[in-house]
């Protein structure tokens, strides 16, 4: 047995000896919730200690209507519509008659949809396709806007003229604090998803733990960091205590990493957005600030429908019988959804949380909870 | 082996399909080096003389991009994988046939590459080249090649090696370590610079399957773990046979960069191809001389398929996985296509 695996018994048996109670806590990051599905770390708990799974999918809560302005731009002939590879499968609205609900079949019907590992790509698209519209389509949380901004900022100074962005990133605080807030919250401690601390820094976390008096452990995605993590959230429930505490140290510095904020700040702003899911959260996205919304793709195009950006009406999920939204707000499992592995399959997901690799039904799917 | 003959343009042009003076050329110049007997390329059929006994057949197509990747090519992969099926099922690959279907523009000097490696693999697996074919399809229509191949070996089993004949108390083992063939395709395909490069695992299985056989270990079933990798081949044998498998994960071979090159895009290495490994099916009194032959080579032990117990009817076609620290998940093959993922 190696090291790694002796410590994380321990710290199960040391959960089991500090619990005196039930809890409940939600882990934000569809990383982690992947990790404990893979391992089955949530076997190794306490009885009365429950996991909630988190939003923290990018993919996921990325509304219908950007997939959509997504699709609608791809068709054209002009375009090459770019994102990451998760993103080219999330279905849309669906529209019937045949129509392909992911960017992926829009490929498939002749559109030129391509995949990206970084955001410069887009930019070297650009420049190898001068006659070419290339739209990126970005999405990701705080981890991938500082790319981003880096390509904003470059596709600027360069004067770049065929490049725009889907600009869809979100912010996870106020996702965060629209849990809390939400009635009927069951959630009492999080932990906070390492990677977006590790640019943001543990500021924010702050304030939401003072002003909901929850205790917030910013912890990793490997079994041993979870586990550190919920010991350490679990002894803040036990003592009564509600603080920041960084259980992924190795990573995480309180004050993040200073440059990528930085440049995260000077091209994005807070604004409004729709998730998927939740409806408009306040602050809950980044946009474009003001020098660089000529970068929009909505102003470019000008038949994009206004609803991709902050005052889109909320959705529901795809299909009356996708429970997708109470999942991303933790209100349901998904082996609790009639489609979940039946009429809802990686093949053919009903809805982005079966879709993305960090989504918690493709996690339950790929990892064989099959109810 | 003689020397290529220059050629006017560096790229294939459709006229090298055609069946007139560039296909002449082409054969001439490219192909008919790859022939055991070079004499017989222009016939319409090969003449066998084969072993006496009962023979395999097998026929695969290759198609994958980039068509060059570390450690391999396409024209590794069209030899080892139709004579690893051979192997799979017990038989001494012979002889092969080799289908071209070439895409109009593919550089002659990726092809002569191809032709180079197909002719090394050959040799490399014991197999003659002994009939073929070429085609050029139209620009667009193709990715670079194509390439199919058909080979006959001769069957060294008495028992027939197959998934029907796995009993309860059977042994898992694996030929080697996982993943490296997925990872180096995955990094040819999305230009990931991995230091050191990981390279393909594609090797022929033949001489471990003889040395299995000559050890005198009794084979119930083998497998290549090829496409869906070792996941999809427990399921595989698994699901329609009704077996319970019980697999340790822990005992699971996987190289230490293969692993981390995982976790960093979101795959599992179980889930990837491997062009080299198999799974060995034993019974119970032959695990340990089955893991004398394979550990040299990386193998390793790695679970059984259970006894039937109470409860056993509700477990039959499932794969239990036991992870390192104690908890157990049910083993899916994968669905979808391989995404790497965000962040």
């Amino acid at each position: 047995m190696t090291r790694e695996v002796t410590a994380v018994r321990e710290l199960a048996a040391e959960l089991a000896a500090i619990a005196t109670r039930p809890w409940t806590l939600m882990e934000v990051c569809g990383g982690q919730t992947h990790a404990i599905v893979r391992w089955g770390l949530d076997q190794l708990l306490p009885p009365g200690l429950r996991l909630i799974h988190g939003p923290g999918c990018p993919v996921c809560v990325t509304p219908a209507a950007t997939i959509d302005a997504a699709r609608s731009l791809a068709r054209r002939p002009e375009v090459i519509l770019c994102s990451y590879g998760d993103m080219l499968r999330v279905p849309g609205s669906f529209a019937g008659g045949g129509e392909p609900a992911d960017l992926l079949g829009v490929r498939a019907a002749g559109g030129d949809v391509r995949l990206l590992t970084s955001p410069l790509e887009a930019l070297a698209l650009a420049r190898r396709h001068p006659d070419r519209q290339v739209v990126f389509l970005a999405v990701g949380f705080e981890t991938t806007a500082p790319a981003t901004a880096l390509l904003v900022r470059q596709a600027m100074a360069a004067g770049v003229a065929n490049l725009s962005l889907l600009a869809a990133h979100v912010r996870v605080p106020p996702a965060m604090e629209a849990i809390l807030t939400a009635e009927g919250n069951q959630v009492q401690g999080f932990l906070a998803a390492g990677h977006v601390c590790a640019v943001m820094g543990t500021a924010e976390l702050q304030d939401l733990a003072d002003r909901h008096r929850v205790p917030v452990v910013v912890s990793g995605f490997d079994p041993l960091d979870l586990m550190r993590g919920l010991v350490a959230c679990v002894r803040q429930l036990e003592r009564g205590e509600a603080r920041v505490a960084n259980a992924y140290g190795r990573v995480v510095r309180q004050e993040g990493n200073p440059a990528a904020r930085d440049l995260l700040t000077s091209v994005f702003e807070a604004v409004d957005r729709p998730w998927r899911g939740f409806g408009v959260i306040p602050g809950g996205g980044l946009g474009l600030r003001a020098p660089y919304r000529g970068l929009e793709a909505q102003g470019r195009f000008t038949a994009l429908a206004a609803g991709t950006g902050a005052g889109a009406e909320p959705e529901s999920a795809p299909e009356e019988v996708c429970i997708s939204g109470r999942i991303l707000q933790g209100r349901a499992r998904p082996v609790d959804c009639p489609a979940f592995g039946t009429t809802c399959t990686p093949e053919h997901p009903l809805g982005a949380p079966m879709v993305s690799s960090e989504g918690a039904c493709a996690a339950y799917h790929r990892y064989g909870r099959r109810g | 082996m003689a020397e290529p003959a220059p050629r006017a343009t560096p790229r294939i042009q459709l006229a090298h399909g055609g069946g007139g003076t560039l296909m002449q050329q082409l054969i001439d110049g490219e192909l008919r080096r790859l022939y055991a007997d070079p004499d017989q390329v222009l016939h319409d059929a090969a003449r066998l003389c084969l072993p006496h006994g009962r023979l395999a057949f097998t026929t695969d197509s290759y198609v994958v991009r980039p068509l060059e990747f570390e450690g391999g090519d396409i024209g590794s992969l069209a030899v080892t994988g139709t004579a690893n099926d051979l192997a799979m099922a017990g038989a001494r690959p012979l002889v092969l046939s080799l289908g071209l279907i070439l895409e109009e523009g593919l550089e002659l000097a990726l092809l002569r590459r191809i032709v180079d490696s197909l002719a090394a693999t050959a040799r490399q697996c014991g197999m003659a080249i002994v009939t073929g074919d070429t085609k050029v399809v139209e620009r667009g229509k193709g990715d670079g090649a194509f390439l199919n191949t058909s080979g006959i070996g001769l069957l060294e089993v008495v028992d027939p090696i197959d998934p029907r004949a796995i009993v309860a108390g059977d042994q898992l083992l694996v030929s080697g370590d996982l993943g490296r063939h997925g990872v180096a395709i995955l990094a040819a395909r999305h230009g990931l610079d991995l230091q050191p490069p990981l390279a393909t695992d594609c090797k022929p299985l033949w001489p471990a399957v003889e040395a299995l056989l000559a050890a005198g270990v009794r084979l119930h079933c083998l497998r290549d773990l090829t496409r869906g990798g070792l996941a999809s081949a427990l399921q595989e044998l698994a699901a329609p046979n009704g077996l319970e498998l019980l697999v340790e994960e822990e005992r699971i071979p996987v190289a230490e960069s293969v692993r981390r090159t995982c976790d960093l895009l979101g795959f599992d290495p179980l889930h990837l191809a491997n062009e080299g490994r198999f799974l060995a099916v034993v019974p119970e009194a032959d695990r340990q001389r089955a893991l004398e032959v394979l550990a040299p080579g990386g193998g390793a032990w790695i679970g059984r398929v259970a006894e039937p117990g109470p409860g056993a009817a509700r477990h039959r076609g499932r794969v239990l996985l036991r992870t390192p620290y104690g908890s157990e998940r049910v083993l899916v093959p994968l669905s979808g296509e391989l995404l790497p993922r965000i962040c």
